[in-house]
């Protein structure tokens, strides 16, 4: 789908800021509120804006910190259907964050999320690995994030600038 | 009789005005929680490539001075991309890398003025350039550009101001601190009464890679116009480089071995440093530069829809970072309601007068500045009008 400049410029916002005013984002793009929100449902009614999130930094959070692993899955595609039904077996799970079907040594990267490293592991051990058309599996713990989604998460936001020039 | 300290300073620099965007800073430095639209510079970190190629140059013992012209391979890379750019052929003979574009404009001024020779300064503008015009023994003569047309300066009122010492005519668009750019067809008109009359420009065009609207044209690109333009231009605004001091100069050969005498002995040479982060500027920067032009265009239009709304009158500036709102309907003077919105409400802008006569009853604003800080300072500048 081809996507006008305007359009554009709602979604770079949009993608930075979801909860910005909608009466600020058309001051930004030279529209009135109306011609921005019909944009929007325009937008949100074809699926290209899926969903507005926020992004939390759960390892501030007492008792909510969690543990986070990425999983290479290695697995048998299966005639007609490919990676397709193993993704969708894989991706009905609740502890499975995101299944992305990736190009190099191995075929599925899985992102799993649980409250502790057992509960990860088990997860691992007892329902992926078992799957009938998954070969192996190679499991990575998440120990720190730096950088997420393009926000670098711990950054001290000062400015450097002097204050008139 | 003994020489008091005062007496030791000569009368062209005591008599020089201080800079008006100084003042502001002092008012504004020392206080608390101010939100600054008062910044000339862009708020970007210069990109994290171009860091890194200086530290590599550190790294490899690249300390030692460059020739007083500037890297071979940086005059080389500077007329590829001011061809590509702004379409205008120079020779790397025919290119100054300087320290800044405010030593590149100092330099031009020291090396075509007599004493007593006139630079017609088009105004509003940067507050150096009638500074930079007298200490080099010129006088510079002020002419106005006007709110009513959008600030952009008119042919007639150049002719007007020419007189049998006119030697050139200093000018910069997009504008400090209007943010007026001349498209191609004013600039032709421009550029044929300095044809008529014989002039030289000096043609800042530091920020030539911010515009939003209309394509950016180079003085020098029109017909007839590059044997008599000194092209300023630099890494400051277009690539986030302010603090690392690098512009260039290009101008006909005669002229650049004139001012290469004047820039080796004063100056010597850019910082090799900084060189070698301009080098990695033009050879891979671009994305950078699309991506901050992207950013800046959807804030000016916040800004200046924002004052709109709230009833300062604001054209809509083709280029820069600058917002150049009218204060004029809340009947303060420029330096009044500055100050007062300082005081009041903690919002630093730059009071337009300091850039020239025309900009009084104006505010200089800076959108360079995050988009969080922008919306509190319109609350907070709508609060102020509301309450006077």
């Amino acid at each position: 789908m081809k996507l006008s400049e305007k359009e554009l410029e709602i979604l770079g916002v949009l993608e930075k800021d979801a909860r910005i005013e909608t009466a600020d984002l058309a001051k930004m793009v030279g529209l009135t509120v109306e011609e921005t929100e019909a944009i929007m449902k325009k937008l949100e009614n074809d699926k290209v804006i899926v969903k507005y999130l926020t992004m939390i930094d759960w390892t501030k959070v007492d008792d909510h910190q969690g543990v986070r692993a990425m999983i290479d899955v290695k697995v048998t595609p299966k005639q007609g259907v490919g990676f397709d039904e193993i993704a969708e077996k894989i991706y009905r799970y609740d502890e499975v964050q995101s299944v992305y079907l990736m190009s190099g040594t191995y075929d599925l990267s899985v992102i799993v999320e649980g409250k502790t490293l057992n509960e990860v592991a088990n997860f691992v051990s007892q329902k992926l690995s078992t799957l009938e058309s998954v070969v192996s599996t190679t499991t990575h713990f998440i120990l720190k994030k730096y950088k997420h989604d393009g926000i670098i998460l711990e950054q001290e936001k000062k400015d450097k600038r002097i204050v008139v020039s | 009789m003994k020489a008091t300290s005062k007496s030791y300073v000569s009368k062209t620099v005591r008599e020089l005005k201080p800079s008006g965007i100084r003042r502001f800073f002092d008012l504004a430095a020392g206080m608390e929680g101010v939100i600054s639209l008062g910044v000339g510079e862009p708020d970007f970190v210069t990109p994290w490539p171009v860091r890194e190629a200086a530290i590599r140059s550190i790294e490899e013992g690249y300390t030692s001075y460059t020739p007083n012209a500037g890297l071979p391979e940086l005059r080389e890379e500077i007329t590829k991309y001011v061809k590509n750019r702004y379409h205008v052929e120079y020779s790397p003979s025919e290119v100054i890398v300087t320290v800044g574009a405010s030593s590149a404009i100092d330099t031009a001024m020291r090396t075509i003025l007599d004493p007593g020779d006139e630079v017609i300064v088009v105004e509003p503008c940067f507050v150096s350039y009638g500074p930079m015009v007298t200490l080099a023994g010129g006088v510079p003569v002020p002419v106005q550009a006007l709110k009513e047309n959008d600030f952009k300066i008119l042919p007639s009122q150049i002719e007007a101001a020419i007189t049998d010492k006119t030697k050139a005519l200093m000018i910069c668009f997009p504008n400090n601190p209007t943010g007026t750019l001349l498209n191609k067809q004013e600039l032709e008109a421009l550029a044929e009464v300095i044809k008529k009359h014989d002039l030289l420009v000096i043609s800042d065009e530091i920020y030539a890679e911010l515009t939003y609207d209309e394509e950016f044209t180079s003085m020098a690109s029109l017909p007839g116009m590059r044997e008599r333009t000194i092209l300023v231009n630099g890494f400051s605004k277009a690539f986030a480089m302010t603090g690392w001091r690098l512009g260039f100069v290009c101008a006909p050969k005669e002229i650049l071995k004139e001012m290469l005498k004047v820039h080796q002995y004063a100056l010597m040479c850019a910082s090799t440093t900084s060189q070698y982060a301009g080098l990695e500027a033009l050879r891979n920067g671009r994305e950078d530069v699309d991506k901050m032009v992207k950013s800046y265009r959807l804030r000016r239009n916040f800004i200046v829809n924002s004052f709109n709304e709230m009833g300062l009158t604001c054209h809509m500036p083709g280029g820069a970072f600058y917002a150049f709102p009218s204060i004029e309907s809340t009947g303060l003077s420029s330096q009044e309601f500055a100050e007062r919105l300082l005081k009041e409400e903690g919002v630093a802008v730059v009071p337009g007068d300091v850039f020239g006569e025309s900009g009084e009853g104006h505010i200089r604003c800076s959108y360079a500045t995050s988009m969080e800080e922008l919306r509190e300072a319109m609350k907070r500048i709508k609060r102020f009008i509301n309450s006077l």
